[in-house]
């Protein structure tokens, strides 16, 4: 008898106190019962994506977008758990819950989002393509004239897969060296066993500061894939994915509508937009519908990790020593591929 | 005084019965190997449909893709993921039989060394046991790899012999084009080694018989030199030499022994035979005294004592903890992903992440490994039991 009231009153108490958590899936409550978002990032570092500094603290691309996550979830940019994952290991620490997103420079490919591996790709942050560094004086200016080279290429990943296609496709043969640690890769490249370094242009750029004369290298202009890289996560979870999707894509329509993190609190205060209004939550209900913390959720994160282009500008631009332009990763006014749905 | 009542009389309880508690606690176990196979295998079961995953090896028909940079059979990556599998493990066994041979070789060396009266020599077997065998193996491999790289790059190789070029990229050297003559050369050469273990079977049946010592190696030599060149001729083909040639990024031709190889076979070996050469010493220093000073009485030279009379009683001391380092160096290779050989395991790493069949990919490797290792030590306590002490 007693144990029922018990119980009775705890489920009220549950559902009077939580009621986000009874309409999230099962993974966004596992997050939010856990108080952190265990995010995977690429380890031991990738330059401009995602590196820890001497503290301990990460920075980079991904990692922001790691951080607007976890203000759309608990409006706290601290409750994100950094956990480094290789490209060998990123798959099953995400499938067996270890993590509970990548945002790692994952490719957006069928079999990873159906049958395979069963995860979701719930939006695109930066479009790229695999790319071919060499060294300058083998003065190769096409990655149609590496017939016979010697490629540094990272096991486990789409860049394999493509290489061997664009190789076959050509008719020339190759020799790959596969080195699954990052570091060790670009070692390895760097002492000359390999004529090639493959990666996506972007990690590539990332890669090309580390070496130890970075001006010696040149990018060759073919582009061998397609790259759309963005954060994963498990299926059957379309809460999180919701809410990771509208994440992503209240950063793009910030940079759009020219909010940044200096002029976010004054636009929201003066607005007659009603576009501008229903994304920063003066008006409408976007927060609540996406599962947001609150209905501020895209206001914090502006203010705290500035919109898409200050993101990009801050970490892999061309102010940075990655150096990248913004190219297809600008938003579609501006020529480039970013092109979010409508916040209504 | 206290009585006795009559239910503690008679036959005392079964756990007092010897067999009975033996079989007991042999049911008690089998049990719970049982239940804790069932409960992992079900577990997994649940677990994978909750994600909805499902087992099947299926996968192995398919393309795998991935290149692999040398491989003993011919692949490509529009072999299947079966294939690619094969050709890494074809690459540990590579390096597990050549190691083991090495280590053998260079660890029965290191160890008469250390028991040298040479008190440089012994010093400096010592130090090299010490340093190598306390510090980590990974680490070594890593050493090797960075010196290997260190070679000139492969358009300044290092040409020592002719068409013998040693590079960054790795040793390249000549070798016979593979047609019907060299085919028929390979028959002549097994001829050849038949020939002469029968020739040197026969002096040493001589010497046994009269005590006279013939010199037979020239002979032997012989055969082997000319009864592959004879049969090489026996062909409308001729031998063909294929020379590496540096074309374009790369030599072309010959045979190749990759860095990435070479950093790990001598990482290997190196390391394992630190532990041999303690092996051997202990087998060794384990024989009597008075055997060297018996053999010593009989006028036999240092040499001789050591091969004829004082390893071969070592060696049963010898072969038990060798086999352990043989399975060693074997598990040892799959330390090979981080230098980047692609062996068994860094083909099935790259194979779980393309395809995302962890617990088959695992359960192959697992069994490979295993079968290798039981393999390896059956063949060593065969070999056990014939150096082992025999009483009579």
């Amino acid at each position: 008898m007693k144990f029922a009231t018990i119980f009775a009153a705890s489920a009220a108490a549950f559902f009077v106190f939580a009621p986000a958590a009874v309409l999230a899936g099962p993974a966004l409550d596992a997050i939010k019962q856990r108080g952190t978002l265990r995010c995977g990032v690429q380890g031991p570092g990738n330059p401009g994506f995602g590196v820890p500094d001497t503290q301990g603290r990460w920075s980079g691309f991904n990692v922001d977008i790691c951080r607007a996550v976890a203000i759309s979830i608990f409006n706290d940019p601290s409750k994100v758990e950094f956990v480094p994952v290789t490209t060998q290991s990123r798959f099953p620490a995400l499938a067996s819950g270890e993590v509970d997103m990548l945002s790692n420079n994952t490719t957006w490919t069928l079999t990873r989002d159906t049958n395979v591996n069963r995860f979701n790709f719930p939006a695109i942050v930066f479009y790229d393509g695999q790319a071919m560094m060499v060294p300058r004086r083998l003065n190769v200016t096409s990655a149609r004239g590496l017939n016979g080279a010697t490629v540094c290429v990272q096991p486990g990943t789409t860049t394999e897969l493509n290489l061997a296609d664009y190789f076959r496709q050509h008719n020339m043969t190759f020799r790959p060296v596969v080195v699954a640690d990052l570091d060790e890769l670009r070692r390895t490249y760097d002492a000359g066993r390999c004529d090639v370094y493959t990666n996506d242009f972007a990690a590539l750029a990332a890669q090309r500061t580390l070496l130890t004369n970075p001006r010696d290298h040149v990018i060759l202009p073919e582009r061998v894939s397609k790259e759309p890289l963005g954060p994963a996560i498990r299926q059957g979870d379309e809460e999180l994915s919701n809410l990771v999707a509208w994440t992503v894509f209240a950063l793009i329509d910030a940079e759009e509508m020219g909010i940044t993190s200096a002029n976010v609190d004054q636009i929201a205060a003066s607005s007659t937009n009603p576009v501008v209004r229903r994304l920063l939550g003066a008006e409408g209900n976007m927060g609540e519908s996406i599962g947001a913390a609150n209905a501020l959720y895209a206001r914090t994160i502006i203010k705290t990790v500035g919109n898409y282009g200050e993101i990009f500008e801050r970490h892999i631009g061309t102010n940075t020593p990655l150096g990248l332009e913004r190219g297809q990763n600008n938003v579609w006014t501006k020529g480039g591929l970013l092109y979010a749905p409508p916040a209504r | 005084m206290q009585t006795t009542s009559p239910s503690n009389v008679g036959a005392p309880a079964w756990w007092y019965d010897r067999t009975a508690r033996a079989l007991a606690l042999q049911a008690a176990l089998l049990f719970a190997v049982v239940a804790a196979s069932v409960f992992f295998f079900s577990n997994v079961q649940t677990n994978m449909a909750a994600r909805g995953l499902t087992l099947g090896f299926g996968f192995l028909d398919r393309a795998a893709g991935i290149p692999i940079g040398e491989s003993l059979i011919p692949y490509t990556p529009s072999n299947s993921y079966a294939r690619a599998l094969l050709a890494g493990l074809l690459n540990t066994l590579r390096v597990a039989v050549f190691g083991c041979l090495l280590v053998t070789l260079l660890g029965v060396f290191l160890g008469v060394l250390r028991l040298s009266e040479n008190p440089l020599l012994s010093g400096l077997v010592g130090a090299y046991i010490e340093i190598v065998r306390n510090t980590p193996v990974v680490l070594q491999l890593v050493f090797w790899l960075v010196v290997f790289q260190q070679l000139p790059s492969v358009r300044e190789a290092l040409n020592p012999l002719p068409g013998v070029y040693l590079s960054q990229r790795g040793l390249k050297i000549p070798v016979l084009e593979w047609n019907d003559a060299a085919a028929y050369a390979l028959v002549g050469l097994a001829l050849g080694i038949a020939a002469a273990v029968w020739t040197m079977r026969r002096a040493r049946a001589h010497q046994m018989q009269t005590g006279e010592y013939r010199r037979v190696w020239p002979i032997c030599l012989g055969y082997l030199v000319l009864l592959p060149l004879a049969a090489a001729q026996l062909t409308g083909d001729r031998l063909v030499l294929s020379v590496p040639e540096l074309q374009g990024f790369n030599f072309a031709g010959g045979a190749e022994l990759s860095p990435e190889f070479a950093a790990l076979l001598t990482g290997l070996v190196i390391y394992t035979a630190a532990f041999v050469a303690e092996i051997v010493r202990s087998g060794i220093q384990s024989v009597g005294k008075g055997q060297w000073e018996a053999s010593r009485a009989l006028g036999l030279s240092n040499g001789r004592i050591m091969r004829l009379v004082i390893l071969p009683q070592a060696l049963r001391v010898i072969v038990p903890p060798l086999t352990s380092q043989y399975l060693n160096l074997t598990k040892n290779s799959s330390l090979a992903i981080v230098i980047g050989y692609q062996d068994l395991f860094s083909v099935s790493n790259t194979s779980i992440n393309q395809t995302g069949q962890a617990i088959e990919v695992i359960f192959i490797m697992m069994t490979v490994y295993l079968v290798l290792s039981l393999l390896t030590a059956a063949g060593m306590n065969v070999y056990n039991t014939r150096v082992a002490l025999k009483e009579r």
